[in-house]
């Protein structure tokens, strides 16, 4: 492969969300810090009778209303509309021209790439539900294939099935604005779109790209996400009361809260962005990738893999523990990652740790799953944009063995400088991304 | 800091030709198909009758002791996965927790994962119980399923259909520590996720890596998606081995499989200081996007194709008549061949009418994040072999198709060889590999 003399530095130049607390990167980072809680009763399936009856869930939105051409975007399931959106807005700020086919931004397309952590669409549930309970034989306990086929054949439509699969949003940003770089797609769970960040980084460092359009892009607020999370018990069931039922840290945290939505940020080279003259946000300067190895189901108890991924972050960004300002924790609000995640943090960062601020915006905004890392990165340089750090909200029974600054219930003015941003994915995956301040040497 | 050169030193391949890289290769030369009626389920009622299924395999032969009661949590895809990953580590002479944990030669910390991954589909028989609890007045209802139908469902069921859930298991099984990544760019998976590890290698944050893909499309609501969007053929269900024609001017549809393939990746520099059978470098990576509104398809003329294998050719730093082999994407889909075809020829120039192509997906169907790893275990054995099989069912070209379709198997001394792949969505990868010589200098 190529060897270039030069790494590029990365920065960030424009961002873009659509989450439970919004549909635009300044109305979402308001109610951050006003500690507004994005959950609710849900709304887009009766989940009534689920064991967890609320979400955070995107509302009121209409992915049409960010595209001259609809008709090409009209199939996409929740997360490619919430892609869509989210995308556009990165790039107006950014300054790259989408849906255009003489974009006047000067950007080479082919050194223009993608790289989401996105999630799969939801099934058509009316039709596959349907297709199931006419073809169960429940007599002979099996499937009458000939009558699924015909059910299926019959009512399934062609391009909802199609969107189901995991690299559509890709496809919709790579329509919206003419990418031709290195594009992928990945699904590394809750850990993906901070993977997907940190390999966008790596495509641009080695000069591969000069653009990448990061982030992720997931609902899996359907009714076999909620089943499946309810049946690993992984969510809250705090039915009675959704807006403080996400509460990492307390004694009396009962899991995540689950949310969806996109959040895309565009990392670009330095060279590239002074070229353009574009507003500066921040620059990327570490990314560590590691795995647990331990089991299916559970975390390596001492946060092994966490601790690796922290350590390689902070290796490859050549700084210390000590220079890091702000850590925004994966914090879902399970007893377990609670619990690892801090033992990790006090692995890593010794004496520091009690000192460095850790929030979790998950308390607020839920958990994007594939989306959750990009998400929490947006807030990560808006700390550093306003030297101000997001609370930890619902904090009001804090659990004994946790003892770290949690940031609890009130945001923090404080210079922040350098942001460490930190996902971690069912099956083992770790990733962590460090943010800096734009420094001019 | 020089980067570092990233070779091939194991290989696994479980195919619809059989359960290892000697049976896909031997099924290859031989021109034997791997494509046949469907018995994983009855596919009546389907119009496209035929798949490719891997032979019988017993999991918990390929599980060390302390993962087999994992095994209850693999979907077929995570199955594959761990069958094609044991071949691959035996075959590089690495020593890992899964293959003796008393005599291991690997730091754990220094290894890389990366797995093409699909759409794990959910097993519906699983499901149809729960289902058929959750009905009022013959209609599903949702409120019980919420309810009854939720209880009927196994508590870890979601972690089996998750497509990380590959690279965790095959991770825990041979305790992999370094970074770990699901590719999802469905048929382009396995390309972007050898490509990626080659270049976590080459940045120096893993010295090996374990990358490639699989998939289990052999299911119904996988299978019927390829019907709805028309790209299953309907036709041929009679006689399998006819049934998928890549660049043929017959050609009616791809034909979808199941599979595995896997690759050792590692440092140059640490290959020979074990002085390890080196099968191939990795030299060139690209990847692009097809753009086409018509998403299902790649655009006519093929320019993410184009501009993917520019870029491999570019990082390889070689010329289009530097390659003695392509193996295509080649689903046997007209429309998506032709434009394969059309966006090959527009960086090869001349050079098109010499260089062998050698599609595979007549004999191993398509493997979707399968197919790409195949495909380079494929190129290796052709490189090592010195010779290229006929490629099947292509008996006449499709018309204005220029590509040199290899008709009779060859023998060709290897140097340089190409693999490209495409998916819907429009992601597109490719790859090249360069025979290894011995030489420490480029």
């Amino acid at each position: 492969m190529i060897e270039r003399d030069t790494t590029e530095r990365v920065v960030i130049t424009g961002m873009g969300i659509v989450c439970p607390l919004g549909h635009d990167v300044e109305t979402v980072w308001r109610a951050v810090l006003a500690g507004k809680s994005g959950m609710a009763r849900t709304a887009i399936f009766d989940a009534s009778t689920f064991p967890s009856t609320f979400g955070a869930e995107v509302k009121d939105y209409d992915p049409v209303k960010y595209t001259k051409k609809p008709q090409f975007h009209k199939h996409g399931n929740r997360g490619s509309g919430f892609a869509v959106g989210a995308a556009v807005q990165a790039c107006g700020q950014a300054g790259i021209d989408v849906e255009t086919d003489k974009p006047g931004d000067r950007i080479n397309r082919s050194r223009l790439g993608i790289y989401l952590g996105a999630g799969e669409g939801s099934v058509d549930n009316d039709v596959f539900f349907a297709a199931l309970v006419e073809a169960w034989d429940s007599e002979k306990g099996k499937m009458d294939w000939g009558k699924w086929a015909e059910v299926a054949f019959g009512r399934m439509d062609p391009m909802r099935e199609l969107e189901q699969e995991p690299n559509m949003p890709a496809a919709h940003i790579a329509m919206l604005t003419g990418a031709r770089g290195p594009t992928r797609s990945c699904l590394t769970a809750c850990a993906a779109s901070t993977q997907a960040v940190g390999e966008a980084t790596e495509m641009i460092r080695r000069g591969d790209a000069d653009i990448m359009i990061a982030g992720g892009a997931h609902s899996m607020i359907h009714p076999l996400g909620v089943m499946g999370f309810n049946r690993l018990t992984a969510i809250s069931t705090r039915n009675d009361s959704p807006q403080t039922a996400s509460r990492p840290f307390t004694v009396s945290r009962d899991g995540f809260v689950l949310g969806e939505g996109a959040a895309m940020l565009i990392l670009e080279s330095l060279t590239s962005a002074r070229t353009r003259g574009v507003e500066i946000l921040g620059e990327v300067i570490g990314y560590g990738s590691s795995s647990d190895a331990f089991r299916v189901t559970d975390m390596h108890e001492e946060g092994r893999g966490p601790i690796q991924a922290m350590s390689w972050a902070l290796a490859d960004a050549g700084i210390s523990e000590k220079q890091v300002d702000y850590i925004n924790t994966h914090g879902t609000g399970t007893t377990e990652n609670d619990s690892i995640e801090t033992k990790a943090i006090k692995a890593v960062f010794k004496e520091e740790a009690k000192n460095t601020p850790a929030s979790s915006v998950k308390s607020v905004l839920g958990h994007l799953i594939g989306a959750a890392g990009a998400a929490e990165l947006i807030t990560c340089v808006l700390a550093i944009r306003d030297n101000i750090v997001p609370p930890t909200m619902n904090l009001n029974d804090p659990d004994p063995e946790l003892d770290l600054d949690y940031v609890p219930n009130e945001p923090r003015k404080m210079p922040v400088n350098i942001a460490m941003n930190e996902s971690f994915g069912f099956g083992g995956q770790n990733n962590v991304v460090i943010i800096r301040r734009l420094r001019e040497n | 800091m020089a980067s570092a050169r990233v070779v091939i030193t194991g290989l696994g391949a479980v195919s619809p030709l059989g359960l290892s890289v000697g049976d896909m290769w031997e099924g290859l030369c031989a021109g034997r198909c791997g494509i046949g009626e469907i018995t994983a389920f009855d596919p009546v009622g389907f119009n496209c009758k035929l798949a490719g299924q891997v032979p019988d395999h017993k999991i918990q032969s390929y599980l060390p002791k302390s993962h087999r009661k994992a095994a209850k949590l693999m979907s077929r895809d995570i199955e594959l996965a761990v069958v094609a990953s044991d071949e691959a580590f035996r075959s590089s002479g690495l020593i890992t927790k899964g293959i003796d944990a008393d005599k291991i030669n690997v730091d754990p910390a220094r290894v890389a994962i990366n797995f093409g991954a699909g759409l794990i589909s959910c097993d519906l028989v699983e499901l149809a119980p729960a289902a058929a609890v959750s009905v009022t007045d013959g209609r599903f209802d949702i409120r019980k399923w919420g309810k009854e139908g939720l209880e009927q469902v196994t508590p870890l069921w979601l972690l089996k259909y998750l497509p990380n859930m590959l690279a965790c298991h095959v991770g825990i099984i041979h305790d992999i520590q370094g970074p770990s990544n699901s590719i999802t760019c469905a048929e382009a998976s396995a390309h972007l996720a050898i490509g990626e590890a080659a270049q976590i290698i080459s940045r120096g944050d893993s010295d090996v890596a374990l990358a490639g893909g699989a998939e289990a499309k052999v299911n119904p609501i996988v299978m019927i998606r390829q019907c709805l969007i028309k790209r299953a053929t309907s036709e041929n269900n009679d006689e399998p081995a006819a049934a998928c024609r890549p660049f043929d001017a017959d050609a009616k549809g791809s034909v979808f499989g199941e599979g595995a393939g896997v690759v050792v990746l590692e440092s140059l520099e640490r290959a020979q200081n074990r002085s390890v059978k080196i099968y191939a470098e990795v030299v060139g990576v690209g990847s692009s996007n097809s753009i086409n509104p018509v998403y299902e398809h790649l655009e006519a003329d093929g320019r993410g194709i184009q501009i993917a294998v520019e870029k491999a050719l570019a990082d390889a730093q070689i010329q289009p008549d530097d390659l003695d082999l392509i193996v295509p994407h080649g689903t046997g889909i007209a429309a998506d061949d032709m434009a394969e075809a059309r966006g090959l020829e527009a960086v090869l120039g001349e050079a098109v009418k010499e260089i062998a192509v050698w599609p595979t997906k007549s004999v191993l169907s398509n493997t979707g994040a399968a197919s790409g790893a195949l495909d380079i275990i494929a190129a290796v054995c052709a490189m090592a072999e010195g010779k290229v099989p006929a490629a099947k069912n292509c008996d006449r070209k499709a018309d204005g198709c220029n590509l040199n379709i290899v008709k009779q198997a060859q023998e060709v001394d290897i140097r340089y060889a190409l693999c490209c792949s495409y998916t819907y969505g429009g992601q597109t990868a490719a790859v090249v590999l360069k025979s290894f010589d011995g030489e420490a200098t480029n």
